[in-house]
């Protein structure tokens, strides 16, 4: 058994864990972040609406409602600081009928009371003014222009390179499976390594009950929600502007339609409760469920572009809010569990109190030299002709596209592959610079992106996997081959 | 800038053929730009015969029958760039190129020809649900990682979709050594081509499932099995007759798409039916001298009606090249595909064309027999001819002469449909 020693440990390498580590790495502690997949950004992180929610659905005075709020206010300066994809695209809550304006109402309230800034309740034919796709059907609508879509990916791996570049150690492929309470503070236990750490944060995810139980009697009950999403061709991806959700009124629950930072439309999400934690697969019930709901508020969504469906769980706590904080029966153990929506718009400002919260503790000083920014990897897309030419005057490998969908080229691929906590799996790449992620779906460039990957990292093509262990793309050489 | 008097965008067997016809048309000043490390396109990783019965009157490889062309190229001396991909084409026929060596550049072709060939339709155009395990590819993308690449993709295979692509690989992985189960097909016909079912199917003892689908894909890391079950006739599963497979490894073969990313880029008219464009006889596009030929205009069966129309293509784009014409070509007649009949290609005629007689190619929309191929000039029916069999998966081919249109002047639509008597 390897053994290694911290002053924190944060168990969770997903947008929460992620914005923690960034957050505490101001301060002059040895910290790692512990992960059981091969890469951040590997859970509920990836599999979400990509969603910066203004703030006013949380019940006020949750803190749901108080880290959203400020999530949503602090993201701005944040993607400029460690340059990732963000939009303040605005929100549209879409209301269906006259019965239902008191809800509509009821929740402009709650934004108010949680400090929501510039809401207002639009007509029908205002909203269709500024999103001519949406129904005839609407008859009133919340509008909050601090709304926003974020990347998912780039979010938290601009946290997690960031949190690295200041210091911060990566344990991937490990999980803790059990920790002991010690004199200095806590062991936590993998199948091949003991972490000795004096504070601890479990930001499991949907795995943060299990964590959390390890050290205290009171006990947490994470119920994984699953949902489905549908993800469209970016010739759709015009169809709104802004994100578009459906207030829940007698026909039930909706789902959204959004734009994704991308350029790509989204739609979903189900919301099935499950017991395997595991449990990603998508259904052809919740699938058709999306798009009947989608199209009750947008019309001629165009569903035959659809390029892919995925899954993704969140972590439903049974008290139905954030639980972050140091556990009571437990001294220096710190919870970031329960993390379900509005978990990614608010893991910023998580991050900025728990990493207080474990410094005050610690009686630990700020660094000197903090790394504030990050620069990420280049779109030569977003770069003048003349500028990308010199791109690749400089790097050839910039001028070799690899990725013919969405236009992404070696340079950008081997960059993702040999930077600060580079990608070693293929989904690690797609997430990083989407490769992969456009309308073929990878059936073109795979082979491409396999062979730097194995390259970049000196593995044999066989060795290189989707994402996590066992997931292998290949099963061996060719009979004959080389 | 750099000018060139006709580019071709593809190096595969479309833009080949086409170089090849225009520089024998007297265009001299021609540019293939192929965006792989060879000229040859899809065919390089089709090691398996049966290429070139028409054009060569004998049986080729892929890589043969690619370097038949690839051996004109060179004896032309018609250059190319390989590794080098257009961005974008603008309405006045501007590229925006990129490689390596010379970075990112502008060429203004006098014409260009649209030789990008196809992609597969990937897993999620048709929303399997299930898991996302490694293990799920499109039939070529795997062909690719065998035949170039040496990788043996998979040990157990189920192949969704019976095009010709996954009939080929159903054979070429069975003599690597994997064990394919089963080919689903969610019509009651199968997608390719008859020869493909009996030389790879069922010499083999694969059994060839029609008017069934993947209703689950299982396994977290890689494929662990699918479920398969009957579809009825609206091709909605049908509960109670899932069956599930166990397998490392699905392949999907079910559609290609003529990749016309760059068409749209120019402002080209695309066919809602063929997703390709909307061509003329002479394949010209709806922008003036913009031609296309080959999969990126519709999906062809043989490589050989590809060679055949990259061929037109070419000496058309010579000939606007040569003419230095503006006005796209007037007088249309438009050719309407009805009853039976998916789409034609070319969707127009001119008659003002210089050729004496046109080829319309086109698919039929179900399997038929015993029924008759039709052409209505008004209400007047000119040709009428029984085929014995018709199905989607193979294209068809009818010839009109231009001089049968003269006592026709006025003739605004010729209708090509199918009949039952």
């Amino acid at each position: 058994m390897k053994e290694l020693n911290y002053d924190a440990a944060i168990i969770g390498g997903g947008v929460t864990g992620c914005a923690i580590a960034r957050e505490l790495s101001r301060y002059q502690l040895n910290i790692c972040v512990i992960e059981r997949e091969e890469d951040v950004c590997s859970g509920t992180s990836k599999s979400n609406s990509a969603i910066v929610h203004a703030g006013y659905d949380a019940e006020p005075g949750s803190l749901k409602a108080r880290f959203n709020t400020e999530g949503n206010r602090i993201m701005g300066d944040l993607s400029k600081a460690l340059d990732f994809s963000f939009v303040r695209n605005g929100s549209l809550v879409l209301c269906f009928s006259e019965e239902d304006r008191p809800s509509l109402n009821a929740l402009y309230e709650k934004g108010l009371k949680n400090g929501v800034p510039q809401l207002s309740i639009l007509t029908g034919d205002e909203v269709r003014a500024m999103e001519p796709s949406v129904s005839e059907t609407v008859v009133a609508a919340l509008y909050a222009p601090t709304g926003g879509i974020v990347c998912p990916f780039g979010l938290t791996i601009a946290l997690a390179e960031n949190a690295c570049d200041n210091g911060t150690d990566f344990l991937f492929e490990t999980e803790i499976e059990t920790i002991n309470k010690t004199d200095s503070g806590y062991d936590l236990i993998s199948s091949d390594k003991i972490i000795h750490a004096t504070y601890v944060v479990n930001a499991a995810g949907v795995y943060s009950d299990q964590i959390h139980n390890m050290v205290s009697e009171s006990k947490l009950h994470i119920i994984p929600r699953k949902g489905d999403y549908c993800l469209l061709d970016k010739e759709a991806g015009n169809l709104v502007s802004h994100t578009i959700f459906q207030l829940p009124g007698k026909m039930g629950k909706g789902v959204l339609v959004t734009p994704t930072v991308h350029g790509n439309l989204l739609t979903g999400p189900t919301a099935i409760n499950v017991t395997d934690k595991e449990e990603t697969s998508t259904t052809a019930q919740e699938l058709a469920d999306i798009m009947e709901k989608a199209a009750w508020g947008v019309n001629n969504i165009p569903f035959r572009q659809v390029i892919t469906s995925f899954s993704g769980l969140r972590a439903h706590e049974e008290g139905d809010d954030f639980v972050v904080g140091e556990v009571k029966d437990a001294d220096g153990f710190f919870d970031a569990a329960g993390m379900e929506s509005p978990g990614l718009s608010s893991a910023p400002a998580v991050g900025a109190y728990l990493a207080e919260q474990i410094a005050l503790k610690a009686n630990a000083k700020k660094k000197e030299n903090f790394i504030e920014t990050r620069k990420g990897i280049i779109n030569p897309q977003k770069l003048s002709l003349e500028e990308r030419g010199e791109l690749i005057r400089k790097d050839p490998r910039y001028g070799t596209i690899i990725c013919r969908c969405e236009g992404i080229s070696e340079g950008e691929i081997s960059d993702a592959v040999t930077r600060t906590l580079g990608a070693v799996s293929v989904d690690g790449v797609k997430r990083r610079v989407r490769a992969g992620m456009g309308r073929c779906q990878s059936g073109f460039c795979i082979p491409k992106t396999m062979e730097i990957l194995a390259r970049e990292t000196g593995r044999n093509m066989e060795d290189i996997c989707k994402n996590r262990s066992g997931s292998n793309l290949l099963t061996g050489k060719r009979q004959g081959g080389e | 800038m750099t000018e060139h008097d006709i580019v071709i965008i593809g190096g595969g067997p479309a833009g080949l053929a086409a170089a090849a016809a225009a520089k024998k048309a007297g265009t001299e000043d021609i540019l293939i730009l192929e965006r792989e490390g060879h000229l040859g396109g899809i065919l390089n990783q089709c090691i398996h015969n049966g290429f070139g019965l028409h054009t060569f009157k004998e049986e080729l490889t892929g890589p043969e029958y690619a370097s038949r062309y690839i051996d004109m190229i060179e004896k032309e001396q018609i250059p190319y760039k390989l590794n080098t991909m257009v961005l974008s084409i603008s309405s006045d026929r501007v590229l925006t190129v990129i490689n390596r060596e010379e970075g990112l550049i502008q060429i203004k072709a006098g014409a260009v020809i649209l030789a990008m060939g196809c992609r597969e339709r990937p897993r999620g155009a048709l929303n399997i649900p299930g898991y996302r395990p490694a293990g799920i590819y499109s039939a070529g993308t795997a062909q690719r990682l065998m035949n170039l690449d040496g990788y043996e993709v998979g040990k157990e295979v189920v192949i969704l979709g019976s095009g010709d692509i996954g009939l080929i690989m159903a054979r070429r992985m069975t003599l690597e050594g994997a064990k394919v189960k089963v080919v689903a097909e969610l019509m009651p016909y199968s997608g390719g081509l008859k020869r493909n079912i009996v030389q790879c199917l069922d010499d083999y003892g694969i059994p060839l499932k029609l008017s069934h689908t993947v209703v689950e894909i299982h396994g977290k890391e890689r494929v662990t099995g699918v479920t398969l079950a009957a579809v009825d006739e609206k091709r909605r599963p049908v509960p109670g007759t899932e069956e599930y497979y166990s397998c490392d490894t699905l392949l999907l073969s079910v559609g290609l798409i003529p990749e016309n990313e760059l068409s749209k880029s120019a402002g080209v008219d695309l066919d809602q039916i063929t997703g390709g464009p909307v061509v003329n006889d002479c394949l010209e596009t709806s922008i003036s001298g913009v031609f296309a030929c080959g999969n990126v205009l519709h999906v062809h069966d043989l490589v050989d009606y590809v060679s055949e129309e990259a061929a037109l293509a070419g000496r058309s784009a010579a000939a606007y090249a040569g003419s230095q014409k503006e006005e796209p070509s007037s007088s249309n007649i438009r050719i309407r595909a009805v009853n039976g009949v998916r789409y034609t290609v070319p969707q127009f005629v001119n008659r003002e064309s210089e050729a004496d007689q046109w080829k319309i190619r086109f698919r039929v929309s179900d399997v038929y027999r015993d029924r008759y191929i039709s052409i209505y000039y008004g209400d007047e029916r000119v040709y009428h001819k029984k085929k014995k069999v018709l199905a989607p998966g193979e294209m068809e081919q009818v010839a009109i002469k231009k001089e049968s249109l003269e006592k026709y002047p006025d003739l605004a639509e010729i209708v090509i449909c199918t009949e039952e008597d």
